[in-house]
């Protein structure tokens, strides 16, 4: 993948900015140019607003990837899950921060700003979201592992402001 | 729009088809198709040719014109054209060969499907086949093809109590039957046990609840119904043939245990050819892994949402059942060259039909239904063949 086809999709993927329709106030992620309830009368097209999403969700299914997705290789087994988030909008990303085998469906997760994968040795490095478990029960004692610890200096302020 | 007929089927063999071309293989099946309809070249108007990923797969693009050009037949300039759809790309050049002959705009077509997969490691194949879904959202988030079907079978656990060993038993059945097809990938039989005990893909799918990576081609000669007998002693009736489409990906569907599109896709087919599901009595359903079949059971019509499972472990879709799915070993066994099940799930569907199917013949088979899946349902489409008396 080139760079700018990643960076460009950067404040969404670091900071789940997703969009919500002025009409009939329902909340997309990843944004849309045009909304699918009220795309009958066209009144929503170019008027989508950015939309914050919190990041707080639930996981509606789960798996435990073991055959990897091209640049996730080093990180197998690894939980994948869709989220469905506190605003709505479901999306698919990996559970972190917990043992993958004990995911369940119902679990409170919250994003968090992650590695996502690498490509190759001398490729670019994607960030992105993945989603822990909003309790700290699930959490094991061991901190992240290198592959999924992001670089000291984050690589947006906009990212490290979606933290704060 | 006027009657459309089957006149002729072609098949390769499906496999790793080492030292074959995609280009020998394409040909193959296209002249098995046009010596089976007993038709000459130069009464063809187009050809349609079926294809997910040429470019990436064999780094060649415009492929239909390089099949017409090695089967011989540049010189007659008629049209090539190649359609795509991920998974169900064979299924949607069957449907543009369909309205084109249906309209009067061409009395004779081909139609193919081919797909080598061979030429390329597994881990590039199985790359590429996850562009299927929603490259952006899904496969850089780490999905895969399986991962999200995997995330289909978790929650129609959660919700209908479907089993693992529910979903075994799909991969139990494809290789009973493709054991008796001499067209298939595999051919040996499989325990519930062995397909238990295999390594997990994506959990809680393994390998043997995977369709394989395949070589193959599949083609098919249409022309008006009107005029079938002159070529064919068996005219096969397209009675339906219908697409729709949902969102890209898995996680926007209005219901993450239902393909929308092939509930829709179905009730369209039934409608146009005034049947219903209790009618048919052969279906090549999309079995690419083993929670997709039981998912297809159910958006088709054939068994009330949630209970593929249980239903199909009491035998009701094996050789004695009311339906017999997949008789031709579905993907899972017969093979699963993405652009050309399509047409090989007709190719099986029409054999079928005219009683010709050998070892794994149904009786009584009138009616038969071919369902084709793109992605994780981004695309469906389902055809419905009858026989004429």
């Amino acid at each position: 993948m080139s760079i700018a086809r990643f960076w460009r999709e950067t404040p969404v993927r670091y900071n789940l900015g997703g969009c919500r329709c002025p009409t009939c106030l329902t909340v997309y992620f990843p944004p849309r140019s045009v909304c699918p309830v009220c795309v009958q009368h066209r009144s929503s097209i170019g008027r989508l607003e950015p939309f914050q999403l919190s990041g707080e969700g639930e996981v509606v299914s789960y798996t435990v990837v073991h055959d990897a997705a091209e640049g996730f290789e080093m990180q197998v087994p690894y939980a994948l899950a869709i989220v469905k988030t506190r605003e709505g909008p479901q999306l698919t990303a990996p559970v972190v921060d917990i043992d993958p085998s004990e995911v369940r469906i119902g679990l409170k997760v919250r994003a968090t700003f992650r590695k996502l994968r690498e490509e190759g040795k001398a490729g670019v490095i994607h960030y992105g979201y993945k989603f822990a478990p909003m309790d700290d029960v699930h959490r094991p004692p061991e901190r992240p592992t290198q592959s999924e610890t992001a670089p000291s200096t984050a690589p947006t302020a906009v990212a490290s402001e979606s933290r704060a | 729009m006027r009657d459309v007929a089957i006149l002729g089927i072609g098949q390769t063999r499906f496999g790793e088809l080492w030292d074959r071309s995609f280009r020998e293989i394409g040909i193959e099946a296209g002249f098995q198709a046009l010596v089976d309809a007993r038709l000459s070249s130069q009464d063809l108007g187009a050809l349609y040719l079926g294809n997910m990923a040429s470019g990436s797969l064999i780094a060649q693009e415009h492929i239909a014109p390089l099949i017409l050009d090695y089967a011989g037949l540049a010189g007659h300039h008629f049209g090539a054209i190649r359609v795509e759809g991920g998974g169900a790309s064979g299924a949607l050049a069957l449907h543009e060969g369909w309205l084109a002959v249906a309209s009067g705009a061409h009395d004779f077509v081909v139609v193919g499907g081919a797909e080598k997969l061979t030429d390329v490691p597994d881990t590039e194949a199985n790359r590429v086949a996850s562009g299927t879904a929603d490259h952006e959202w899904e496969a850089v988030f780490g999905a895969t093809l399986p991962a999200l079907w995997a995330l289909v079978a978790r929650r129609h656990m959660h919700e209908y109590g479907t089993t693992r060993e529910d979903l075994a038993r799909v991969a139990v059945h494809a290789h009973e039957m493709g054991a008796k097809n001499p067209n298939a990938h595999y051919r040996n039989r499989l325990s519930l046990e062995a397909v238990l005990g295999a390594s997990p893909v994506a959990e809680p799918l393994g390998m043997l609840d995977c369709a394989p990576l395949s070589d193959g081609a599949a083609a098919i000669v249409l022309g008006p119904l009107e005029r079938a007998r002159k070529f064919t002693d068996t005219p096969i009736r397209l009675a339906a043939s219908q697409v729709a489409c949902d969102t890209m990906a898995l996680h926007h569907r209005r219901d993450m245990t239902t393909l929308d599109s092939t509930v829709v896709a179905a009730k369209r087919a039934f409608a146009q050819a005034r049947r219903t599901a209790a009618d048919v009595r052969v279906a090549e359903i999309h079995d690419a892994y083993t929670i997709s079949a039981l998912v297809a059971l159910e958006d088709l019509g054939f068994v009330d949402k949630g209970r593929a499972g249980p239903e199909f472990a009491s035998g009701a879709f094996g050789p004695t059942g009311k339906l017999t799915v997949n008789t031709s070993g579905g993907l899972k066994a017969q093979g699963r060259p993405f652009g050309a099940v399509g047409v090989a799930q007709v190719v099986e569907i029409v054999r079928q039909l005219r009683g010709e199917a050998g070892d794994r013949q149904v009786s009584g088979a009138e009616l038969g239904l071919a369902h084709d899946v793109g992605g994780t349902g981004a695309t469906s489409v389902v055809h419905l063949m009858e026989r004429v008396n």
